[in-house]
């Protein structure tokens, strides 16, 4: 059977691959100078919707939440193999917190056709908080299966999976649809198909576009990426943004990568059996 | 819910860990959360430490809970939690939350926590923060509305690759409820035979929690596990020769270590890429991280500086990883480290 699959992406500052201009002289990031790309763990799980619809058939959407800039999000998908890509944005989504972003993820996802499979990275490498996947799971009534390395089965009413959990490894069975979150090392995902790059690099949202007759053109070349707001997925401002956030952040500190208390420990016999001998008592050392 | 013990009073402040169960016993990780809402407890007038504990057959381990400084357990056994599923679990503690109306809920930032906590703060509609470094209790007065808070949980917790530092508040919504890594927080000491009240709460599963089947269950020893590892024995180009990272993997064998490695080790072709700790390798948070021969660049103290404990053995007293260091000892790794195994097998006989 064929399946439905919607797979949730985020656009996020390259955090992972610093290069010496990103880092300031006191050893602090400069956040603004990160390049912007698709979360490495939401390409995992876009690759393997793609091997469950190579394998079965079926149709992907994409949906990312986020600001205009997002739209680039989606045409790396588009390069890839979605059939569909929605971009959430709206400056009501401003400020959401995982609980918000879970919601409106939920309300786009309602006027989506039906899902067989929900399928999300396992967390984004700038909150790093592996929180959407199952909040969002929870906003649309699905059984949950996170940290999955590779499906195992799926015969159209069923799923079995096998979850990666530092060391061990589980295999789950549950019913469908079910939402999943995938680890990074479910798969190699693929590089942009050449052809389908060379169809979607003309690809944008309306909120990329200036007038109503390059929307209209560019729609009926089947380039119009969808553009949802608050609105037309029916969402309450109450549940929104900083709103609907109940978290709040209160403060941002840079790191300096200095500790608070330094202990000098001589390198001599006594020295080092006090410092092992410490580390045993704290429970550090076993 | 049944209480066997005094029955509890109105105007407290509770603050309640998850409890996880592993191998039959309560996770490290559980107990370094009672011991921290123990501390916590302590800033309110009538602050109570609850664990919540969930599974088939674990009644017994109320009492480790007790002797860590619970006051309260809550107790939910059924067949059908033998093992974690995400469904049941959620149900249930979500139950617990709404009756018991705790101001704080912890869970350990495992792979279960982290799958568990937010499903049940999502259904409550609160506040979560995950992989929190510390938790403190301060007062807090929001700039617009000018409203004041006599105690709030503030949840700190690093972001964007270890880059930044945030503090997280849950103002208004209740619980307050974050998740916290393994091994950031110390484990205070048992007292023999404390005691508490056991609540017993009688769990209802309806069919819908119960469609998720745990078919198979296996540890799988993979190669090198970094982010899994409690302690980390790291070298860097200081260890001189592929020939004597031996003596740093001894070292790691020895006191139950994963074995790390500077970027700058493995471009000089002293181990395998798999090894490598930094934010171009692996970013890693052990309880004991020990740098051998390690000079620190930027780049590698960002993979690791919020590891537990830091040891940096270094030749160099000007090095940069003294900066993050907790112990540092200046000399020669060749002499330093045999002598650390000698002080080891000495004092664990």
């Amino acid at each position: 059977m064929a399946y439905e699959i919607i797979v949730c992406i985020k656009q996020v500052p390259d955090t992972e691959n610093l290069s010496g201009e990103a880092m300031k002289e006191d050893g602090t990031v400069n956040r603004s100078a990160l390049p912007a790309i698709v979360n490495p763990e939401d390409l995992n799980a876009l690759e393997m919707a793609l091997q469950i619809k190579e394998q079965h058939g079926g149709r992907i959407s994409v949906i990312t939440m986020g600001p205009p800039s997002a739209a680039e999000a989606l045409r790396a998908a588009l390069y890839r193999g979605a059939d569909r890509a929605v971009l959430i944005t709206d400056r009501k989504f401003a400020a959401s917190d995982t609980l918000a972003t879970s919601y409106i993820l939920s309300q786009a996802i309602r006027k989506l056709p039906e899902a067989d499979l929900v399928v999300c990275g396992r967390q984004a490498i700038d909150g790093d908080t592996a929180q959407i996947g199952p909040q969002l799971a929870e906003k649309l009534g699905l059984p949950q299966f996170t940290y999955v390395e590779e499906i195992v089965n799926l015969d159209g009413r069923a799923i079995t999976v096998r979850r990666s959990l530092e060391g061990d490894a589980e295999v789950v069975r549950g019913p469908l649809p079910a939402l999943l979150t995938v680890v990074g090392t479910a798969n190699h995902p693929r590089p942009p198909a050449a052809r389908r790059m060379f169809r979607y690099k003309k690809a944008r949202a309306a909120c990329e576009l200036d007038s109503a007759e390059a929307q209209e053109s560019l729609g009926e070349r089947g380039l119009l990426i969808e553009q949802w707001g608050a609105d037309e997925i029916d969402c309450d401002a109450e549940r929104c943004g900083g709103t609907g956030s109940p978290t709040k952040v209160k403060k941002i500190a840079s790191v300096k990568l200095v500790s608070e208390e330094r202990v000098e420990v001589d390198p001599t016999n006594e020295g080092l059996a006090g410092l092992v001998r410490e580390l045993i008592a704290e429970h550090i050392l076993e | 819910m049944r209480s066997e013990g005094s029955s509890l009073m109105a105007d407290e402040s509770k603050l309640w860990v998850f409890a996880e169960v592993e191998d039959n016993r309560i996770a490290d990780v559980s107990l370094e959360l009672v011991t921290k809402a123990r501390e916590l407890a302590g800033h309110y007038d009538n602050g109570r430490v609850g664990a919540f504990l969930l599974g088939h057959s674990v009644s017994a381990l109320a009492d480790t809970l007790f002797e860590y400084g619970c006051d309260d357990v809550y107790l939910a056994e059924h067949p059908s939690l033998a093992r974690y599923t995400t469904l049941p679990y959620a149900r249930i503690i979500t139950q617990l939350i709404e009756k018991g109306k705790p101001e704080i809920v912890i869970f350990g930032a495992t792979t279960t926590g982290r799958d568990l906590a937010p499903r049940v703060a999502s259904e409550l509609k609160t506040g979560l923060t995950a992989d929190c470094t510390d938790l403190q209790i301060a007062p807090h007065k929001d700039a617009l509305s000018q409203k004041t808070y006599d105690r709030l949980l503030h949840q700190i917790r690093p972001a964007f690759g270890g880059n930044i530092i945030a503090t997280i508040i849950t103002p208004d919504a209740r619980p307050q409820m974050s998740t916290v890594r393994e091994g950031v927080m110390r484990m205070g000491k048992p007292q023999k035979g404390r005691k508490g009240n056991l609540v017993r709460f009688d769990a209802e599963l309806p069919p819908e929690t119960q469609v998720v089947e745990v078919l198979e269950r296996s540890r799988v020893q993979k190669r090198v596990n970094l982010k899994a590892a409690n302690i980390i024995v790291a070298g860097g180009a200081g260890v001189g020769s592929r020939e004597n990272f031996n003596l740093i993997r001894e070292f790691a064998r020895v006191i139950g270590a994963e074995v790390g490695a500077s970027r700058a080790a493995v471009d000089a072709g002293y181990i395998e890429k798999a090894h490598q700790v930094g934010q171009t390798g692996t970013t890693v948070r052990p309880k004991l991280y020990i740098a051998c021969g390690i000079s620190g660049a930027v780049q590698h103290r960002a993979g690791m500086q919020e590891s537990g404990k830091i040891v940096a053995i270094n030749t160099d007293p000007d090095a940069p990883i003294f900066q993050v260091a907790h112990y540092g000892i200046v000399g020669d790794l060749n002499e330093v480290i045999p002598k650390l195994i000698e002080a080891y097998k000495e004092n664990t006989k």
